[in-house]
């Protein structure tokens, strides 16, 4: 797989403002590239860098296999982007901006222009200034969804959106990638992320601390394993399991917090002891988050992933 | 919850986003009226030797037409007359601006939505805007009466002034306060608020320029401020009728405001086509779809003012041309030609300083589309950062020669239906004024590539070309401080010489400063 977003040692202040500070991110061409972080973490200093709208201070950046900067032109008949925060002409219509988009990108897909249309349930009729913050964001969703391009650039685009208008975002998001093309994702939304995503980086004060598939990420964090069984167990004796972290007893039943490179071992170390009842639940992306800012929350060391290094 | 609560600190919050801008324009008005009076004192030191000279002034249609009637024939009548028209332009300009930059456009922007979701009421931005605006107004005008007294004319006079000021400020808080509620954009209210204004400067001005329909010019607020008649009559009283009318509109503004939703207006907007033009495909097809509208109504605007500045031809013929007359408009105008030619000189550039106000606001429109994050979009596919610059100045630069030739034909055709001067002279003349326009668009330009962030500064720069025409000559200050006015440049056209290096120089002059912001705007960040 060829790469098609590059970007090495990236690097931009804002007078004293770090907003990117040596900032490595790799998207592969054909998948769907969650880019998550907090307020303020730099995704849409990124995302404006890699559109060539302003210029990195220092590192390289390299899109397509070009400089962002100077092929900006050539490379934006390649791409098609969706701000975060869509603002729109107050007297043109939905439509003539998704048409004007399209055109200044270099064509739009008609079939799937009116597919999208009805699939967002979008009015496009209405003038800018009446749309509501969902409704300017499907615009510009749609625009960008029906062009003929290879990558798309997404700045929380769903921001604003209701959970059945994500659920139409994700599906259009999964066909594209189904397409070939390459979607980079910027999001607070990880269930949004975690449903759609191949791979994810995690940014924070303009640092990538995490990038790696869905199924690695997990693979560092804590799996709950639910428990009951017939002849209970000594918590004491199973917080002593290698890969066992915490546990709590409710009766007959344990709750587990276990390695996910463990849980394998754990189940089969409780298989002698009777399990009537069993559930096991990876990390959610949620978990997996919070276990990257529970440090800068609390100032305690990150959990699972830090404590996953130092056993390793 | 009151639905005024939160005023107070919405009121601080404008404040202080605006004060310095606020404090310098209140100051420099202020100033203005000092250095004006000063001036004209230093001239006529006493009302015989002023008397000659006013009573010319007041025969002159042109003066009539501008200023209004000169209060009375003493020299601080002279003294004070530019000060009154201008000042209740100002002050309208000003309560225009804050009223509209506190209400509608925050709305427009969504930030109020952010606001009315926390503790403020439902009234309060409003309240907030015009506390605001009536503030700095009773500001302007106290500061310019207090201004006057040093020079030693009668303090109730200089009062006077002061209430012509708020007279004026007051009536056009209210009228931009039901403006931003009738329609859903800055634009439209912008254009609502201004065509009143517009309104009530012709009405005043043709009442003022009339014989026998002097007493119409009370349909127009702007004849209240003129009749308060400061250093004449001193009515100071013409204050409670402004006082009633701005309490009618803003009571008005309120019900409105009550009736419909925050982001909505009044009018509500109609659905559109659902598919775009063919025209609307390219950076050019874009800016026009954006400009055509204002072009239009300016485009308008200019047949009727270049209309009625021609019809008044026959009138200035009429004037008996004594010498001291001649002399002085001549020296309005840069010299030479006739009595006519020296008046038309004279209107034509206050219609060039016009267009060049049309080319800065167009121009400008590259500073609002980035600042709301909708150049943004459109660079952001394979429009270029140089094509979508160069749409709007095509505009903005080709709308304002339009503009000066809408303006010079309408007036040449009513001139020439009354008088010997017609198209033939007046419409070069128009377009004569074409490179200082062209300058001021050009440095809105160089501003928007330089120091995006204070771009609409552009507008300092025209006030203080148009106050350098206006006052400077006055004030004896050296040439090099009045050539600093592009209009300084544009020889003495109809009739006299059309200075065609100083013409020459300022195109190159545009060209350089265009060019400037186009290359440093194409090596900036854009600002997000
Ligand atoms: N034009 C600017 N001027 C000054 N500081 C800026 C500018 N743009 C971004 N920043 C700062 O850079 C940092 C990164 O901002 P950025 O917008 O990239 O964050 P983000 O990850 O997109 O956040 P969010 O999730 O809130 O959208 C922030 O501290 C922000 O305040
Ligand atoms: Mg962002």
């Amino acid at each position: 797989m060829t790469t098609v977003i590059e970007t090495r040692g990236l690097r931009k202040t804002f007078g004293t403002t770090v907003a990117l500070d040596s900032l490595d991110l790799t998207v592969r061409q054909g998948e769907i590239h969650g880019f998550l972080g907090p307020n303020g973490a730099g995704k849409s200093t990124t995302i404006r860098v890699l559109l060539g709208l302003i210029r990195a201070d220092g590192g390289t950046a390299t899109l397509l296999g070009r400089d962002p900067w100077s092929d900006a032109t050539e490379l934006h008949r390649q791409l098609a982007y969706v701000p975060g925060d869509v603002a729109l002409w107050p007297n043109l219509t939905g439509g003539e901006v998704i048409d004007l988009l399209g055109r200044l990108r270099g064509g739009l897909d008609e079939r799937r222009r009116a597919e999208l249309l009805e699939a967002f349930e979008l009015d496009p009729t209405k003038k800018g200034r009446s749309y509501s913050k969902g409704n300017r964001q499907k615009v510009a969703l749609v625009a960008a969804l029906a062009s003929d391009v290879p990558l798309l650039l997404l700045d929380e685009p769903t921001s604003g959106l209701d959970p059945l208008m994500e659920k139409v975002f994700e599906r259009y998001a999964t066909a594209a990638r189904d397409e070939g093309r390459t979607v980079l994702l910027s999001s607070h939304i990880l269930s949004e992320v975690e449903a759609t995503a191949d791979h994810v980086s995690i940014v924070r004060a303009g640092r990538i601390v995490d990038s790696g598939s869905l199924a690695d990420l997990r693979h560092m964090t804590r799996s709950t394993v639910d428990a009951t069984l017939a002849r209970p167990l000594p918590p004491a004796e199973v917080e002593q399991w290698p890969g066992v972290h915490t546990v709590r007893q409710d009766r007959d039943r344990l709750v587990l917090s276990v390695d996910t490179s463990a849980v394998g071992d754990v189940v089969g170390r409780l298989g002698p002891h009777g399990i009537e009842a069993l559930t096991c639940q990876p990390p959610t992306l949620e978990e997996l988050f919070l276990s990257q800012y529970r440090d800068e929350l609390t100032g305690e060391p990150g959990a699972a992933p830090a404590e996953a290094e130092v056993s390793a | 919850m009151s639905t005024f609560a939160g005023t107070g600190a919405l009121l601080r919050l404008a404040w202080r986003r605006d004060r310095w801008v606020v404090t310098s324009a209140v100051l420099a008005m202020a100033a203005m009226a000092y250095a004006a009076m000063a001036a004209t004192l230093d001239l006529y030191p006493s009302d015989a030797e002023a008397a000659a000279g006013a009573r010319l002034m007041a025969a002159t249609p042109s003066v009539a037409a501008l200023y209004g009637p000169l209060p009375s024939l003493t020299a601080a009548g002279v003294g004070v007359l530019k000060t009154i028209m201008m000042g209740s332009l100002f002050a309208a300009f000003l309560a225009f601006a804050l009223v509209r930059r506190h209400t509608r456009t925050e709305e427009e922007e969504g930030r109020l939505e952010l606001v009315g979701g926390g503790v403020v009421g439902r009234r309060a931005p409003l309240a907030a805007a015009v506390s605001l605006a009536v503030l700095s107004v009773l500001a302007t005008g106290a500061l310019s009466a207090l201004a006057l007294l040093p020079t030693g004319v009668d303090p109730v006079g200089s009062v006077a002034l002061g209430v012509t000021i708020v007279v004026a400020g007051l009536v056009m808080t209210g009228i931009t306060a039901v403006a931003v509620q009738l329609t859903t954009t800055t634009r439209g209210a912008g254009g609502v608020a201004l065509a009143v204004l517009g309104l009530a400067f012709v009405v005043r001005a043709g009442a003022d320029t009339s014989e026998s329909g002097q007493d119409l010019v009370y349909a127009s607020f702007l004849g209240w401020a003129e009749r308060v008649s400061p250093f004449g009559d001193n009515r100071l009283w013409m204050v409670l009728p402004a006082l009633a009318v701005t309490a009618a509109l803003l009571v008005a503004a309120d019900v409105l405001l009550q009736r419909r939703d925050l982001g909505a207006g009044l009018w509500a907007s109609r659905p559109g086509p659902a598919r775009a033009g063919a025209r609307l495909g390219s950076p050019f097809g874009l800016a026009w779809r954006l400009h055509r509208g204002a072009l239009l109504g300016w485009t308008i605007a200019y047949a009727v003012l270049g209309s009625v500045v021609g019809s008044l031809a026959a009138s200035v013929s009429d004037i008996a041309s004594s010498p001291g007359m001649e002399q002085m408009l001549r020296k309005m105008s840069g010299g030479q030609g006739s009595v006519l030619d020296a008046f038309f000189g004279t209107e034509l550039r206050f219609l060039a300083v016009g267009v060049a106000a049309y080319g800065i606001t167009t121009a400008l429109r590259l500073h609002s589309e980035e600042d709301a994050g909708r150049a943004e979009v459109v660079l952001a596919t394979r429009v270029t950062r140089w094509s979508w610059l160069a749409s709007h100045v095509t505009i903005a630069m080709g709308g304002a020669l339009w503009l000066l030739f809408v303006g010079g034909l309408s007036a040449g055709a009513a001139a020439g239906a009354v008088s010997p001067t017609g198209v033939g002279e007046l419409l070069p003349a128009a377009l004569a004024t074409a490179p200082a326009v062209l300058v001021c668009v050009g440095l809105t330009v160089a501003l928007f590539g330089l120091l995006p962030r204070w771009t609409p500064a552009a507008w300092g720069l025209l006030a203080a070309f148009l106050l350098l025409g206006e006052f400077g000559a006055l004030l004896e200050l050296p040439d090099w401080a009045l050539g600093l006015s592009p209009f300084d440049h544009l020889g003495s056209l109809p009739g006299g010489d059309a200075n065609p290096t100083g013409l020459a120089v300022l195109l190159v002059l545009a060209a350089a400063v265009t060019a400037l912001g186009a290359v440093t705007f194409r090596r900036r960040d854009l600002a997000t």
